[in-house]
C-alpha cells in the first residue's frame, strides 16, 4: 500500500510540473460530464414528471376497462363488475373551461380506487370526509390553482355556468388536472349516471366472472397499464435530441482528453522506463496509473456534476417551455436530482476517461523497459496511422449509407448523423495531410516551403483539435442550416394557418352566442369562422380532432402538402378529413385511406382526402367539418371564433370587444400577437439547441488552445534552428500565428460542406423520423460566413497564448535546445 | 519476498549465458556464454569495443531482458526463474543501477529523486541518505529539478539513488561517458569509496583503461566471450 502511494506520489510529480497539461486533462473531462450529466439531468427532470403525471390519479399506470369503441359507458356496468369480482373503480373524465381556459377534469370514486392508482393521499386519510361530503373538494396543484389566479376555497364558475367544489390545493395533484367526486364530475360534464373507464386494481377478491358473462361486459376492452405514457411516447424524439446532443459534446470532451493523456504518456515514458528499471513490476506501475487515472476522473466527475447541475438549472426554463409550448408537458422550474444522477455522472467520467485513455494504457502494459534500439519511425508511423484513419472513416461512412438505405427508425438516424460526423472527423487528417502536401508543392520560396512542410509536421499534435473544432463547425452549420431552414418555412406556414385577423374565446357558450350576436352588427367583420377541438385515440397515438366552418379562408390558405379532388367538399360533408403529415406519417396513411375515429357516438369513418403541413405540433391531427364533428362530440365546447376582418379596423374592433365582453389577452387576440407567441415559443424551442451548439464551439476552442499550448512546448527543437539562423523571434511568432490559422481555416472550410451534409440528414432523415415533418432544404451563406468568422476568431484567441509565450521567451530557453539533446 | 532474506554473502554469478537479436531476417549472437563472477565488496571493470554487448549483459543481470540460455545467479536465487514481479521486486531490493543518462525522473526534485527507490523498496533509512548527499556534494543541490544539473551532478545523484537501497550489486553502464576526465575521475572515486562502505558488489561498464584500472579487476567482452 505504502509502495502503491510512493509509486503515484512519482506519477504525480509529473502533473505538479506540467500543470497546463493537467488542466487540459481537467477541462476535458469536466466538459464533458457537465454537458453529458446537464443534459441527462434535464431528461431526468422530465421524466419525473411524466411519471408523477402517470402514476397519479388518472394516469395511465393503472390497467382499466374501456368502451370498446372509446364510447362513454353505463354506470350500472361497474355495480355489475364488483358482483362479479372485479375490484375496479369508475372514473369520468373530460374537459371543462374555467376563464377561457380548458382543464381536465377527473371525476373519482375514492372509496373503491385502488390503493395503487391513489397517489392523493389527502382523499386516502384524513380528507376522506372533506372530499366526499357536500360541497366537496376539487383538488388542484399549486401551479395550476396559480395560472388561474385563483384562490383555495374559490368555488369558480365553468363555461356552462356551474360551479365546481372548492378548490383544495394538493402537492401531489397533476398540473392542468382537476380531481374531484366522480358524481360532482357527471355533474359538471353534463353525463348523468355515465363512467369513461373503470380502473382494474392488483387486490384480488376472489374469483372473477369472466367478463363476457357480465351484462354489458362485451362492451368492455382491456387495456393493460401503459410502460410509456402519451407524453413520454410524444417527448421521446426531443429527448432524444437533447440525447444526441449530449452525447455530442461528451465525445468531443473525450477528444481533449484523449489527446491530453496520449502526450502525457508520451512524456512520462522515461519515466516509467526509470521506474521499471528501478524495480517497480509493469502489473504495479499499470494498477496505479489506472489509479491516478480514476482518481483524477472523479475530481474532474465531481466538478462536471456541479457544473452539469448549473448547465441544467439554466436551461432548464427554456427546455420547460418549450415542453409545455410543444406537448402540452409541465415539468417543474425547479430541479431535483436523484442520488443515481450524481452516481451515473461519475461512472460516466471514469468510463469516458479509462475508454480516452486506452491506447495510452496499453502501451503502457506494453512499454518495453529498455527503449528500443532503432529510433521511433515518427514519420513512418504517422503515415501508417493516417492510413489507417482512413481506411476507418471509409468503413464508417459506408456503415452509415447502410443504416441510410436499410434503417427506418429514428436510431437509425441518429447512427447516419453519427457515422457522417465520426467519418469527417476520422477522415480530417488525411485530407489535411493532402492539401498541405499540395500547398508545399507549389511553393517556391524556401521558407514558405518550410512553412507547409512544418505544418504537416504539426499536424499529428493538432489533429485531434482539429478534428473536435470539424466537429463542433460542422454540427453548428448543420443545426443553423436546420433552424433557419425551420423558421422560413415556419413563418410561410403560420402566414397559411393563422389566417384569420382575430381569434376569440368565449368564456361559456352562453357569452359566445352573446358575442356572435353582437358581432352580426359590425360591418367591420367579413366572417365568424367557428372552431372546435376534440381529442381521441388513433393507431394507439393521441390526437386532436378540429373543426372548421366550410368557407374560403380554409380552402385558399390552409397549408395543404397534398389533396385528392374534390377534397373540401368531401370534408364538408363530413365524410372525410385533413390530416396532419406527422400523423399520415406516423400511421402511414395515403391520400384515399379510411381511418375509425372512436367517439361517445360511435366509430366515425373518415376517408383521407388531403395532407398538411402542421409543424410544431407532436400530437396528431384531422381536420374535419365543424358541424360533423359536434355531432360526433356532443358538449365540447363551442367558444372559438376566428373572425375575418378588414385589416385597418382590428385594433378598434378587438378594443370594443374586449371592453364590452371582458376577454382577457388570452382569450382575444388578433393574427400579429398569435403569430408573435407562436414564434417564441418555437425560439424557446432552438434556445436549448444553441446553447449546446455554443458550448460545442467552447470546448472545441478550448481544444485547440490547450493542443496548442502544449504543442508550443515541443515545438521549441523546430524553431531554435530558425532563431540561430537569424530568424526573429517576432517573425517565428507570426509565422507560427500563421500556421495555426491556416489550418484552422483549412478545417473550418472543410467544415461547411460537412455542415451542409449534417443539415440534410437532420432535414430529411431525423426532423421526418422524430418529428414526422419534412422541410424543404434551404442553404444561408451569410451564416457559413459569420460561422467561418467565429470559427477563426476561436482560433486566433486560443493561437496567441502560446505566441506571447514565444515572443516573451529568453534566448537562453533557445540556446538550451542546442546544449542538451534530450 | 527478498527483502528479509539474509543475502550477505551471495555472489553474483553468471554461466553459459547466451543472446541473439533478430537483426533483418537473420540472428545476430551478442553473448555466446559469458560466465562472470563478482563477489560481495569486490568491484570489476567491464570493457569492451562498442556493440560488443556490454549493455546487453548488464540488462540480463539486472533481468531487464531475458537470455535465450544459461543462467544468472544470485546466490541461490536464479533471476531467469523469476516472474516479472519477482525480477522487479529483485532489482528494487537488492540492485542499484546507473545508466549513461537519463537516469533521473525529470518531474521529481534531486532530494525526491534520491530517496524514491529505497522508498519504494520500503527502506528508507534517512541517516544513510544524509550521509550520501554529503559524501556526493548534493546538499546545496536538493530542491533543483534534474534539467537544472550539469551532467556530472545529474550522476552523482543517479548514483547516490541507486546506493541509497543499500544494493548487494550495483551495475553501471558507463556511468561517467559523458562527463569530462576530472569529474569522471571525482565520480569514480566516490562510487568506489561508497561502494566499500557498503559492502556491495560493484558492475561497471567503461571505455576507459584508466578508470578500469581503479577496480579491483578487469574484465573484457570480446566476440561474444569473457575473455
Ligand atoms: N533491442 C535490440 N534489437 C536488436 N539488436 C540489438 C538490440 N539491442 C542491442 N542490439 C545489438 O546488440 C549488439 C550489442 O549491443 P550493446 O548495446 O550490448 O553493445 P555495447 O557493448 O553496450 O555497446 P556500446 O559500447 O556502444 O554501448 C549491438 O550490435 C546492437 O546493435
Ligand atoms: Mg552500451
Amino acid at each position: 500500500m505504502k509502495r502503491a502511494l510512493w509509486i503515484l506520489a512519482v506519477l504525480l510529480s509529473h502533473w505538479r510540473r506540467h500543470p497546463m497539461q493537467l488542466a487540459t486533462l481537467l477541462v476535458g473531462l469536466i466538459s464533458a460530464t457537465a454537458l453529458w450529466s446537464g443534459v441527462q439531468a434535464l431528461n431526468q427532470q422530465a421524466r419525473i414528471s411524466y411519471d408523477r403525471a402517470a402514476s397519479a390519479l388518472g394516469g395511465a399506470r393503472t390497467a382499466t376497462l374501456v368502451g370498446s369503441n372509446g364510447e362513454s359507458l353505463p354506470q350500472q356496468i361497474f355495480v355489475e363488475l364488483r358482483r362479479a369480482g372485479w375490484p375496479v373503480s369508475p372514473m369520468l373524465e373530460g374537459r371543462i373551461q374555467i376563464g377561457g381556459r380548458s382543464l381536465r377534469l377527473l371525476g373519482v370514486e375514492p372509496l373503491s380506487l385502488p390503493i395503487e392508482a391513489s397517489a392523493a393521499p389527502a382523499i386516502g386519510t384524513s380528507g376522506l370526509q372533506g372530499f366526499l361530503s357536500p360541497p366537496g373538494q376539487t383538488l388542484i396543484a399549486p401551479d395550476t390553482l396559480a395560472e388561474l389566479k385563483a384562490a383555495a376555497g374559490d368555488t369558480p364558475l365553468t363555461n356552462t355556468g356551474l360551479t365546481l367544489p372548492p378548490l383544495t390545493p394538493q402537492n401531489e395533484s397533476v398540473p392542468g388536472l382537476l380531481v374531484v367526486d366522480i358524481g360532482v364530475a357527471q355533474r359538471l360534464l353534463n353525463m348523468p349516471e355515465k363512467i369513461s373507464q373503470l380502473l382494474l386494481g392488483q387486490r384480488d377478491l376472489g374469483p372473477r366472472a369472466p367478463l363476457a358473462s357480465i351484462a354489458g361486459g362485451e362492451t368492455l376492452r382491456l387495456v393493460e397499464p401503459d410502460a410509456e405514457t402519451d407524453l413520454e411516447r410524444l417527448t421521446d424524439s426531443f429527448h432524444l435530441n437533447l440525447t444526441a446532443f449530449g452525447l455530442l459534446s461528451f465525445l468531443v470532451g473525450l477528444f481533449i482528453v484523449n489527446s491530453a493523456i496520449g502526450l502525457a504518456f508520451e512524456q512520462r515514458r522515461p519515466m516509467l522506463r526509470t521506474l521499471r528499471a528501478c524495480g517497480v513490476s509493469a502489473l504495479q506501475l499499470n494498477s496505479v496509473l489506472i489509479v491516478e487515472l480514476v482518481g483524477l476522473a472523479l475530481l474532474a466527475g465531481l466538478i462536471g456534476l456541479v457544473c452539469g447541475y448549473f448547465i441544467a438549472a439554466t436551461l432548464l426554463p427554456d427546455v420547460a417551455a418549450s415542453l409545455r409550448g410543444l406537448y402540452g408537458a409541465q415539468i417543474p422550474g425547479e430541479l431535483t436530482l436523484r442520488p443515481q444522477w450524481w452516481a451515473a455522472g461519475l461512472a460516466i467520467s471514469v468510463i469516458g476517461a479509462l475508454g480516452a485513455a486506452s491506447a495510452s494504457l496499453l502501451k503502457a502494459i506494453r512499454l518495453p523497459v529498455l527503449a528500443a534500439a532503432q529510433p521511433y519511425a515518427w514519420q513512418q508511423a504517422q503515415q501508417t496511422a493516417l492510413i489507417v484513419q482512413g481506411a476507418l472513416a471509409l468503413i464508417v461512412f459506408a456503415g452509415g449509407v447502410g443504416c441510410l438505405l436499410l434503417g427506418d427508425s429514428l436510431v437509425a438516424g441518429f447512427a447516419v448523423l453519427a457515422a457522417i460526423l465520426l467519418g469527417a472527423a476520422l477522415a480530417l487528417p488525411a485530407v489535411l495531410g493532402l492539401v498541405l502536401l499540395l500547398s508545399e508543392r507549389v511553393a517556391r520560396k524556401p521558407l514558405a516551403k518550410w512553412f507547409w512542410a512544418d505544418s504537416r509536421m504539426q499536424l499529428s499534435g493538432l489533429s485531434l483539435a482539429l478534428m473536435a473544432l470539424l466537429l463542433a463547425l460542422g454540427v453548428n452549420v448543420g443545426v443553423g442550416t436546420m433552424v433557419q431552414s425551420f423558421s422560413k418555412t415556419f413563418t410561410g406556414w403560420l402566414d397559411g394557418r393563422l389566417a384569420a385577423e382575430v381569434y376569440l374565446n368565449a368564456a361559456s357558450d352562453a357569452q359566445a352566442v352573446e358575442i356572435k350576436a353582437w358581432l352580426r352588427d359590425r360591418p367591420e367583420v367579413q366572417a365568424v369562422l367557428p372552431g372546435s377541438r376534440a381529442e381521441a385515440q388513433l393507431g394507439g397515438w393521441p390526437i386532436d380532432l378540429i373543426g372548421f366552418a366550410d368557407h374560403a379562408t380554409y380552402r385558399e390558405q390552409w397549408p395543404l402538402l397534398e389533396s385528392s379532388p374534390g377534397a373540401w367538399d368531401l370534408v364538408a360533408r363530413g365524410e372525410a378529413a385533413l390530416i396532419s403529415e406527422q400523423l399520415a406519417l406516423r400511421l402511414k396513411l395515403k391520400l384515399g385511406d379510411r381511418v375509425a375515429v372512436p367517439t361517445p357516438q360511435g366509430s366515425w369513418p373518415l376517408e383521407v382526402v388531403a395532407i398538411y403541413a402542421d409543424y410544431g405540433n407532436p400530437r396528431g391531427q384531422l381536420g374535419v367539418a365543424i358541424a360533423a364533428l359536434v355531432a360526433h362530440f356532443p358538449g365540447i365546447a363551442q367558444t372559438r371564433f376566428g373572425l375575418r376582418v378588414t385589416p385597418a379596423a382590428v385594433p378598434a374592433l378587438v378594443t370594443a370587444l374586449r371592453e364590452k365582453f371582458a376577454l382577457d389577452n388570452r382569450s382575444l387576440a388578433d393574427q400579429a400577437a398569435l403569430k408573435a407567441e407562436s414564434r417564441k415559443i418555437f425560439n424557446r424551442t432552438f434556445a436549448v439547441t444553441n446553447a449546446l451548439n455554443a458550448f460545442t464551439l467552447g470546448i472545441a476552442g478550448v481544444a485547440l488552445l490547450t493542443s496548442l499550448l502544449t504543442l508550443s512546448q515541443s515545438r521549441l527543437p523546430q524553431l531554435a534552428p530558425l532563431w540561430a539562423i537569424g530568424i526573429t523571434r517576432r517573425k517565428l511568432a507570426v509565422i507560427e500565428l500563421m500556421k495555426t490559422l491556416s489550418v484552422a481555416l483549412i478545417t473550418a472550410l472543410l467544415a461547411l460542406p460537412l455542415g451542409l451534409v449534417v443539415a440534410w440528414c437532420l432535414i430529411a432523415v431525423v426532423n421526418v423520423k422524430a418529428f414526422g415533418w419534412r422541410l424543404p432544404f434551404q442553404v444561408f451563406p451569410e451564416q457559413l460566413v459569420q460561422l467561418v468568422g467565429i470559427a477563426m476568431l476561436a482560433s486566433l484567441l486560443a493561437a496567441l497564448l502560446p505566441i506571447l509565450n514565444l515572443l516573451r521567451m529568453q534566448p537562453a530557453q533557445l540556446v538550451k535546445v542546442f546544449a542538451d539533446e534530450r | 519476498m527478498h527483502g528479509k532474506s539474509p543475502l550477505v554473502s551471495l555472489m553474483l554469478s553468471v554461466r553459459a549465458l547466451q543472446k541473439s537479436y533478430r537483426s533483418g531476417p537473420d540472428r545476430v549472437s551478442v553473448l555466446r556464454g559469458v560466465d562472470l563472477d563478482v563477489a560481495p565488496g569486490e568491484s570489476v571493470a567491464l570493457t569492451g569495443e562498442s556493440g560488443s554487448g556490454k549493455s546487453t549483459l548488464l540488462h540480463l543481470i539486472a533481468g531487464l531482458d531475458a537470455a535465450d540460455a544459461g543462467e544468472v545467479r544470485f546466490g541461490d536465487t536464479l533471476i531467469s526463474q523469476l516472474s516479472d514481479a519477482g525480477r522487479a521486486a529483485f532489482r528494487r531490493d537488492h540492485l542499484g543501477l546507473v545508466f549513461q543518462q537519463f537516469n533521473l525522473i525529470p518531474s521529481l526534485s534531486v532530494a525526491d529523486n534520491l530517496a524514491f527507490q529505497s522508498r519504494i523498496a520500503g527502506r528508507h533509512d534517512a541517516a544513510w541518505q544524509a550521509e550520501l548527499i554529503e559524501r556526493l556534494g548534493l546538499g546545496s543541490l536538493l530542491k533543483r529539478y534534474p534539467e537544472q544539473l550539469s551532467g556530472g551532478q545529474q550522476q552523482r545523484v543517479a548514483i547516490g539513488r541507486a546506493l541509497a537501497v543499500k544494493p548487494l550489486l550495483l551495475l553501471a553502464d558507463e556511468p561517467t561517458g559523458n562527463l569530462d576526465e576530472a569529474t569522471a575521475d571525482e565520480v569514480m572515486s566516490l562510487s568506489r569509496d561508497l561502494v566499500s562502505r557498503t559492502g556491495c558488489g560493484f558492475l561497471m561498464v567503461t571505455h576507459s583503461a584508466r578508470l578500469a584500472a581503479m577496480l579491483d579487476r578487469r574484465v573484457h567482452l570480446h566476440a561474444g566471450l569473457i575473455a
